[in-house]
């Protein structure tokens, strides 16, 4: 499906383009784009590099397996697929950790570790599994407790109460991130039941 | 709020100290165990460059072109009559796609109409209540090479949406519609 979505943004722009009289500006946007893609990656290299190697200590002293442990039960139940004392599990909670407490920078090197471990528990191979789709969604519908960005904006703007968004964004994320969940599990369970058919 | 920034502030630093002391009491070799996974980072940056090129081009030249601005005015009237406020329809759209557009979008409708307005407290709590989508998707699919998705960037799409219903529900209960 990626292949048309991705096929479809930049023919009809292109066609848009040819009409609106923007092509010089789609120009632009095919160097700019690029240049920005690297230039983020090379921005991660440095967040990647600090907070793998960190992790890697953290697995190391088994931290990760503590932190896996304590959670096991509630995880456990989103990810069915997953064996007890899977290294997958320990990635996955301090990949959902980071995110809560809004390190997005560090959550990104944790999920990447965890997709790495599921793909192995896949087999290897380069569809996408069941728990790496619930693991995906989860994490696009963001599961931040405190939204610094946002604040910080907030504050830029001399808001009377930069943070009174504090709770009303928890509950719209925790609405998400439930709906994610919840949409996952109707979809595969949809699919499950016509494959026995 | 003089709690919230300082627990932000000294989250990091002591969660470092936490993973380091640990360490050191379990007698991991820290330095060395550091550098060894810290050459991982630098694989995985290098490995996602190639899908993050495709995909941000590709919305670049969407959004460049004026077919987003379309496809927003197209739809508009429809979010309209659910309640999603006009001003809001664009953001709500992006939010998704592109996470740069959308937190400039984010800081622009603040800027506009003021912080503690129903559209920029709607702004904000929009902007902290999902992610961006097809970012996360192709960093996390991009770096293990997964090439079949599945439904994944449609439960995606589909839980932003719950995402931003949610958001004017909740904004709307706390604050009012002024």
């Amino acid at each position: 499906m990626i292949n048309y979505i991705w096929v479809a943004m930049t023919i009809i722009g292109i066609i848009f383009a040819m009409f609106n009289g923007t092509m010089d500006d789609v120009n632009k946007a095919v160097f700019q784009g690029a240049q920005d893609a690297v230039t983020l990656c090379i921005g991660l290299i440095s967040v990647l590099v600090f907070w793998l190697g960190l992790m890697k200590i953290a697995q190391s002293s088994g931290l990760l397996d503590i932190l896996a442990k304590l959670f096991r039960p509630f995880v456990k139940k989103l990810f069915p697929d997953i064996p007890d004392d899977h290294p997958a599990m320990g990635y996955i909670l301090s990949n959902l950790m980071a995110n809560m407490f809004g390190l997005g920078n560090a959550a990104t090197p944790l999920g990447i570790k965890a997709m790495e471990q599921l793909k192995k528990l896949n087999g290897d191979k380069d569809s996408a599994s069941r728990s790496m789709i619930t693991f995906l969604v989860i994490n696009t519908s963001s599961l931040t407790i405190i939204p610094t960005t946002v604040l910080a904006i907030r504050m830029n703007y001399d808001s009377a109460s930069p943070a009174e968004i504090v709770l009303p964004t928890l509950i719209a994320t925790i609405c998400s991130t439930l709906g994610a969940i919840f949409i996952d599990r109707f979809f595969y369970n949809r699919k499950n039941r016509s494959g026995v058919k | 709020m003089q709690l919230v920034s300082t627990i932000s502030l000294w989250l990091i630093p002591i969660l470092i100290g936490f993973i380091l002391v640990h360490g050191t009491w379990k007698k991991v070799p820290t330095y060395e165990t550091f550098v060894e996974g810290g050459k991982e980072g630098i694989k995985i940056a290098i490995s996602i460059i190639p899908f993050l090129v495709g995909m941000l081009v590709s919305i670049a030249i969407f959004r460049a072109s004026g077919a987003l601005q379309f496809f927003v005015d197209l739809i508009k009237p429809f979010l309209e009559f659910i309640g999603v406020p006009a001003e809001i329809v664009p953001l709500a759209i992006i939010r998704p796609i592109s996470g740069t557009a959308a937190l400039g979008m984010t800081s622009d409708l603040i800027a506009t109409y003021g912080p503690d307005s129903f559209i920029g407290r709607l702004a904000s709590v929009l902007q902290g209540s999902t992610d961006t989508t097809f970012y996360v998707l192709t960093v996390y699919f991009g770096a293990v090479g997964i090439k079949k998705m599945g439904d994944a960037l449609k439960i995606g799409l589909l839980a932003d949406a719950v995402g931003i219903i949610a958001s004017i529900i909740v904004v709307t209960l706390f604050f009012g519609t002024i």
